[in-house]
């Protein structure tokens, strides 16, 4: 029996076509966010790039934007805000969260391994906001006990916190570049002797080193956006830090505390948008790099 | 015959303290969340109850509940959900089986990278300007609707991800047995694809459901307010578009740092019913990524 194929109306064939061009839009879509975010962030901070002077923006560490008299511009304090709490997170982050890594990839095995794994995910999912409710009540009064200091939320409290918020995307790319290192690498190694010690500092960690570079340059990246939890952790007082207990403010916090306050137009509320372009400028070369790493293994 | 020497028990002990040591690396990240979940579960036990779930704030959150804010905080996930799924999977299906290996799909790629990692603050600043502003749902003013489209950018990035790992995941000799029958590409992505990926991509929008409802900082600028009095409660509290709402998130903000006259135990019980809805969500996604792995048909 000749088997007879519904032919396809006129209907059918445009519905697809519709269906295909949607499929095409939401295909692009995200290049069009990527630009209208730049866009919409540059256009309502533009305006006063004409009347700021860019150098002493970016150096002076006078923030008062909301004088009558002389309201002053300059974001020097709040970048090395920023910089410090990163960096310091970094210095806790880096050896624990590639540490944590190893571990997950080299010494767990079956159900130890997918629960620690789980655990992670789980950190990665607590709400920025209950971290910083835990700087403020948990970690303060620690810190005031055992480093014998007058005030808890400062520099140290917030990079804390930006360490335990950036390693779950530390081990999880980190072992994803440990798992690439092909097993004959860990065999030779082994059949040459080599203590576990040995393999990892010597094999390993040269072998895997560009995505564990990478996993950490997206902890950096987390690290440098993240707001309510600097926000309420680290004291929010425009300052150089000179010692790591000194409170500060970043540049993320001062937007989230200061924008509501201001009317569209004003020169402080355009003063906050170029701070947010300054923002996407980092993250976004951060985390270029971080895929140009990644992508350059995954060709090799 | 094989016998014990100081050297091998020498290497043996020197294998258990690199376990040691490195398992301490990741105790020592995993041990904290605990004792602190746990402290704050304790402070905030005696605070939960079924009033407090389901009573409106009141005295500027210093009595009552936080019915107002829990509903404030489903609304702002419905609906950025409902806006980012649909063109996320989409997004994920135009990578995965439309676009050809070229540089453009290279830079749509590189899009959804950065996208992803643009700080949550500055898609705030973004949703104030483009939503708020330019779109203008409210007289220029913050409205529920703002801060579920921010999310939604938000969000997108990340429903892509997830999408095109499931839609992978797919075998490609179910997609040629398709094609060879006749069927178009969309016959074989509607019938086939997406039938056999839909779990993969239910559990990434799923996880996505505890990730908008902890953000803060976008919806402060763009949604959120931080008390509103409401007479009634129920499920229909706000208009979506007129109206801002509260939200579970910036609650435990504004309870923690600027409301006064707070009875200690209140921002521990609202933190954790946030851990709790983060917790039941992930857990359902993980049960449900097991259950959907234990009858993969191949």
């Amino acid at each position: 029996m000749p088997v007879k194929r519904a032919a396809r109306g006129p209907l059918a064939i445009l519905g697809e076509r519709v269906i295909e061009a949607a499929v095409y839009l939401c295909g692009i879509s995200s290049i069009v966010f990527v630009f209208g975010i730049f866009f919409f962030v540059f256009k309502e901070g533009a305006p006063l790039l004409a009347k700021l002077n860019i150098f002493e923006f970016l150096t002076s560490t006078q923030w008062i934007p909301t004088s009558s008299v002389k309201p002053q511009y300059g974001a020097g304090a709040l970048i090395v805000g920023t910089l410090s709490v990163t960096i310091l997170a970094m210095v806790i982050a880096v050896p624990f969260g590639l540490g944590a890594a190893i571990f997950v990839s080299e010494f767990c095995t079956g159900k130890v391994k997918e629960t620690l794994k789980i655990v992670i995910e789980l950190l990665a999912a607590i709400p920025s906001v209950v971290w910083g409710f835990i700087g403020l009540t948990v970690m303060s009064p620690v810190i005031i006990a055992v480093f014998h200091v007058p005030v808890g939320v400062n520099l140290f409290n917030g990079a804390l916190l930006l360490a335990l918020m950036s390693v779950p995307i530390m081990v999880s790319i980190g072992e994803d570049a440990l798992k690439a290192v092909p097993d004959s690498y860990r065999e030779a190694a082994v059949a040459l002797g080599a203590t576990r010690w040995q393999m990892i500092y010597r094999v390993l960690i040269p072998a895997a080193k560009n995505g564990l570079l990478a996993a950490v340059l997206l902890g950096v990246g987390r690290a440098i956006g993240e707001t309510m939890a600097v926000l309420m952790a680290t004291g929010h007082a425009v300052n150089i830090p000179h010692s790591i207990f000194d409170p500060v403010r970043t540049l993320t916090a001062t937007i989230a505390a200061e924008l509501g306050e201001t009317s569209q137009g004003s020169p402080h509320y355009q003063v906050l948008y170029l701070i947010g372009v300054l923002l996407f400028s980092i993250t976004f070369v951060v985390n270029l790099t971080a895929d140009m790493i990644v992508k350059g293994i995954k060709r090799k | 015959m094989f016998t014990e020497t100081a050297f091998i028990r020498k290497k043996r002990r020197n294998e258990l303290m690199a376990k040691c040591f490195f398992g301490f690396m990741a105790a020592a990240m995993v041990i904290p969340l605990f004792l602190i979940v746990g402290h704050i579960v304790i402070q905030g036990w005696p605070a939960l109850s079924w009033e407090f779930l389901t009573e409106n704030p009141r005295s500027g959150g210093a009595k009552g509940g936080i019915w107002a804010a829990i509903v404030g905080t489903i609304y702002i996930v419905f609906f950025s959900l409902a806006i980012s799924a649909p063109i996320g999977v989409l997004a994920a299906v135009y990578l995965n089986e439309y676009a050809r290996e070229s540089w453009f799909t290279r830079v749509v790629n590189l899009a959804v990278i950065n996208l992803a990692g643009v700080p949550s603050i500055v898609h705030g600043l973004f949703g104030v300007a483009a939503f708020v502003y330019f779109a203008n749902f409210n007289d220029a003013k913050k409205s529920i609707i703002a801060a579920a489209l921010t999310l939604a950018v938000m969000t997108l990035p990340v429903i892509i991800t997830s999408t095109k790992e499931a839609l992978a995941a797919v075998p490609r000799q179910f997609r040629e047995a398709c094609w060879n029958v006749g069927a178009t590409r969309w016959q074989t992505i509607w019938r086939i694809v997406l039938p056999n990926s839909i779990s993969g991509i239910l559990t990434g929008v799923i996880l996505q459901v505890s990730r908008t409802a902890g953000e803060t900082a976008p919806v402060m600028l763009t949604g959120v307010a931080t008390y509103k009095m409401l007479d009634s409660t129920g499920l229909f509290l706000y208009n979506p578009i007129k109206d801002q709402c509260m939200a579970l998130s910036m609650h435990l903000y504004y309870i923690a740092t600027q409301a006064i006259n707070i009875p200690k135990a209140t921002p521990y019980a609202i933190a954790t019913v946030l851990i709790g809805v983060v917790l039941i969500v992930n857990a359902a996604a993980i049960t449900f990524r097991v259950y959907l792995r234990s009858r993969k048909k191949w």
